[in-house]
């Protein structure tokens, strides 16, 4: 197939593989370990069209594969464009195609990216790819560059790009496509290109649209839920509701009896306690022709269940489990000074308890996977955040080897973090294993609701001491909460706090003597990733506690945020995000919401100003919101305004949707959102008791403000959420006074009015 | 017994269970999958098609409800070119990741077919759920669809 294939590094990482297809394209591979070139070479052209980074055509046109699940961050956009602008083509000549999983197995060394890391978890797609794609176009740049020189004998500085072009001195120009053959032959330099500078940008900074955005207005973009494959049965699975439980007995005598469903089938879960590295739960699938009898089937189910070892846990027990752990001492993370001095000099203390609920991420594209599991091989068509984690699942039930586990991604309708864990197509394998038969699994909303790695719930307990100038001298934070690495592989016990308080967070360092305690809730319900994880919880609590310390203070919440955060200064930050974190950069965005809504002024009855600022995984954000409470106890969004530094901009209006995606995200899961458990099971079972914010209560504008910056980028789909539940609840406290502690908000408001 | 209906403009009749919802007819026996499940109790409206040009939600509508109606679904809205409401979600650059946009869109086709200059109240009324929270943007492209309407009816 390909002419010839050569191969040269990228920096340390990355190679980059030229070959031609017979079609007389030329083929930009990167592959990023030898490993993966010896793998392919010689026959570098993979047999499948879309495990190709970068094809030029002859026609000028420029397919990218975009290597990252696209789950609604924009990623399938924004990831292409950095490409594209160091390759120097113009956007509109450029199409985006999704790549499949690629990796690399060899016996005895661990499986290695063929294209660099795919996955969307962490905001850090973007970051990564500024490290290696930004290489990889300027490779593929100097090759049209070399290529141009070598047709017109000429040296490569005579000759520069422009849009897909290559333009000598003279005037001559020639299209990539045309110099396909020249650049087939060429032998790439091994040391490191130099990148566009910002001032060069064209597609970088510039707002793109989404790049599916056609397929999806019409119904064609294909989404896991959507994929149809030949001879294909759907299955549903009736899970144990209960924590642990099992299955006591079950009779499928009635499904079985049902039109088109062809076989009913018990899928094994874990054992009380064991990591879970597949599924989630015990259940008994149902498999049919279609949907609708795999459903009816289901219905006809009798199923006795074994109410396990959690049977009596519920919100209730949960909370009071809260109360008495913090009565207690908890296992200090981060103790800096002497708190305790610092508070018994003080000359006032402010305290305050906070509760964050357990919530559901409920993508609105519930679970499902297509598996095909054969005798020595699987394929996999799923909606997946992590491609590497569904393979590993596949194998974990199947016992077939990681090579033989072919994944491909769809499009995901909606991540938040739920599909980070690749429970369900662990489940479709089960079900293909034991059927025979090509599985495309579903869940049901009640089924997404009912089980689910859901955000971890806590108590927040928070002491500040005051000098008598009303600086902050002493600060602590307890936390008791569910851990997120609750029954997850390979964590350490000792080590379940982590994911729960980051220690270098704001205020560390700013406050001379702090202290961060942290208490192990013992729940049966599982927990994970809930997009911006912790910081949801910890931004909320740390953003109002604030609010209240400059209440008690007299002082104001600008001016007090401003003196904590100090002159501009790094600090190291060890937890994800860092290496460090800046004040100046925190101070910037705080700084911009303020001005914009014009903190300060004077505003009619009944309506405050609130803010809030917080450093997520590598990005700064702040919202500052203006609402209205009426004497009944109903909110007004008057205004809301949101700033972001997340580096370079790659593509604004794609960083403004995550913004406005996340503030809504936000003030959804404050103002309604709450998972719940009674009898040792989850309450929830559709959108009328787990209500996602619709239209009707959402701000009808939201002024999202991108700070300009050449710092290397960072993702941005986790850092409009943080912030806004605080700046919520400040702006309903400067509103009408009440202080709002215990998410989510619900009627609380509205009773709080009642009784004022 | 045979439920004849017509569907994207086609004659189309189904002998099946005829209490199957119209979501599971549409995705599983007509292959059409561009109309999506989200909940299966008319509560997130992922499911809205248009039937007899009404906003309804697929999921809870059995296949026998569609005797003698005509079913337009989301690859139906286009299919002599963009529709004005296709083109502004395009040029708003709506899409999140996109799964309940073929439900807004209809969604917001019937609410202009009603409401040619829709206030804020009007547009609110759209109750279909987005997850992603493309709200602002979804209300863009509506005004933006009800000045290009109102505008090609002046024209016209």
């Amino acid at each position: 197939m390909n002419a010839r294939t050569q191969e040269l590094s990228i920096g340390r990482r990355a190679f980059l593989k030229v070959s031609l297809t017979t079609g007389g394209a030329l083929l930009l591979v990167p592959a990023f370990a030898r490993d993966a070139l010896a793998a392919d070479a010689p026959a570098a052209a993979p047999a499948n069209p879309l495990g190709v980074y970068m094809r030029i055509q002859s026609n000028n046109r420029v397919v990218i594969g975009a290597r990252c699940p696209e789950i609604g961050q924009g990623v399938k956009t924004s990831l292409p464009m950095i490409l594209a602008e160091e390759l120097d083509v113009a956007w509109t000549q450029v199409d985006v195609e999704q790549l499949p999983l690629g990796v690399v197995i060899k016996p005895g060394s661990a499986p290695a990216w063929k294209w660099g890391p795919q996955g969307a978890g962490g905001s850090t797609s973007i970051s990564t790819a500024w490290a290696d794609l930004r290489q990889i176009g300027a490779q593929g740049r100097w090759l049209m560059r070399a290529a141009a020189a070598k047709r017109w004998s000429t040296n490569i500085e005579d000759v520069r790009t422009d849009a897909g072009f290559v333009i000598h001195r003279d005037g001559r120009r020639a299209s990539y496509g045309e110099l396909i053959p020249e650049a087939a032959a060429l032998q790439l330099p091994a040391e490191p290109l130099p990148h566009k500078t910002p001032a060069e940008y064209r597609i970088v900074g510039h707002p793109q649209r989404v790049v599916d955005a056609a397929d999806i207005v019409t119904g064609r973009a294909r989404y896991g839920i959507d994929v149809r494959e030949p001879g294909a049965r759907v299955a549903v699975i009736a899970r144990c509701p209960y924590f642990d439980g099992d299955i006591e007995s079950f009779d499928d005598s009635a499904a079985k009896r049902v039109a088109g469903v062809r076989a009913v089938v018990v899928v094994p879960g874990p054992k009380p306690g064991e990591s879970i590295t597949a599924n989630l739960a015990t259940g008994i699938a149902v498999v049919a022709d279609d949907t609708w009898s795999a459903l009816k089937g289901r219905e006809a189910l009798t199923v006795k269940w074994r109410r396990g070892p959690h049977a009596t846990e519920s919100s209730a027990t949960l909370d009071a489990q809260c109360e008495k752990l913090l009565a207690g001492k908890g296992r200090v993370v981060r103790d800096d000074g002497d708190f305790d001095a610092a508070r018994a000099a003080a000359g006032r203390v402010v305290e305050a308890r906070y509760r964050v609920p357990f919530v559901s991420h409920c993508p609105l594209e519930p679970q499902n996977a297509f598996v095909h599991v054969e005798k020595d091989r699987a394929r996999v068509v799923a909606p997946v955040q992590m491609p590497g984690g569904a393979a590993r699942a596949v194998v974990a039930v199947t016992g077939l080897p990681r090579e033989s586990v072919q994944v491909e991604m769809t499009r995901v309708g909606g991540g938040f973090g739920r599909r980070l864990t690749a429970d369900y197509v662990a489940e479709a394998a089960i079900v293909s294993r034991l059927t025979g038969e090509p599985i495309r699994l579903v869940w049901t909303r009640e089924d997404d609701l009912q089980h689910d790695f859901f955000r971890p719930f806590g108590h927040h307990h928070m002491i500040a001491a005051l000098d008598e100038r009303g600086r902050v001298t002493g600060w602590t934070q307890r936390l008791a909460s569910t851990s997120k690495h609750y029954r997850r592989p390979d964590v350490k016990a000792e080590d379940l706090w982590m994911p729960e308080i980051y220690p270098d967070d704001f205020p560390a360092r700013l406050v001379p003597n702090l202290r961060l305690e942290w208490h192990d809730v013992q729940s049966g319900i599982t927990r994970g990733s809930w997009r911006a994880p912790a910081h949801t919880a910890n931004a909320f609590v740390v953003q109002s506690f604030i609010d209240e310390i400059a209440r008690a203070a007299r002082r104001d919440p600008l001016a007090l945020r401003l003196e904590m955060l100090g002159e501009d200064r790094e600090f190291d930050y060890e937890q994800h995000g860092g290496p460090k974190f800046s004040t100046g950069r925190l101070r910037g965005v705080l700084q911009k919401v303020a001005d914009e809504i014009g903190w300060g002024r004077k505003l009619p009855r009944r309506r405050g100003l609130g803010l809030a600022a917080h450093f997520t995984f590598g990005g700064y954000a702040a919202h500052a919101m203006e609402v209205e409470v009426t004497r009944e106890g109903d909110l007004r969004f008057h205004r809301v305004v949101c700033a972001v530094d997340v580096g370079q901009p790659v593509n604004p209006l794609g960083i403004e949707a995550q913004m406005e995606g996340g503030t809504i995200d936000g003030l959804s899961t404050a103002l309604n959102l709450e998972t719940t458990i009674e009898g040792g099971r989850v309450v929830q079972r559709g959108f009328a008791d787990f209500p996602l914010m619709r239209m009707a209560q959402a701000p009808e504008r939201i002024e999202v403000h991108v700070i300009p910056s050449n710092v290397s980028p960072v993702g941005c789909g986790e850092m409009g959420i943080p912030t806004a539940a605080p700046a919520l609840t400040n702006a309903i406290f400067a509103a009408c006074g009440v202080r709002l502690r215990n998410l989510p908000i619900r009627e609380q408001l509205r009773e709080a009015m009642r009784r004022s | 017994m045979t439920i004849r209906f017509t569907l994207n403009g086609e004659a189309r009749s189904f002998e099946g269970n005829a209490e199957m919802p119209v979501l599971w007819y549409l995705r599983d026996h007509a292959q059409l999958t561009g109309t999506k499940y989200g909940c299966g109790a008319g509560q997130c409206g992922a499911c809205t098609v248009l039937v007899d040009a009404q906003a309804t939600r697929a999921c809870v509508l059995p296949v026998q409800g569609l005797e003698g109606r005509s079913v337009t679904t989301i690859e139906g809205l286009g299919r002599d070119g963009l529709h004005p409401v296709q083109k502004a979600w395009i040029e708003e650059d709506v899409a999140q990741c996109g799964y309940c946009q073929a439900g807004q869109i209809l969604a917001a086709v019937d609410l202009l077919a009603r409401v040619p200059d829709p206030k804020s109240k009007d547009i609110e009324a759209i109750t279909n759920l987005c997850r992603c929270g493309t709200y602002v943007r979804i209300r863009r492209a509506i005004e933006r669809a009800a000045r290009e309407l109102r505008a090609r009816k002046t024209e016209a």
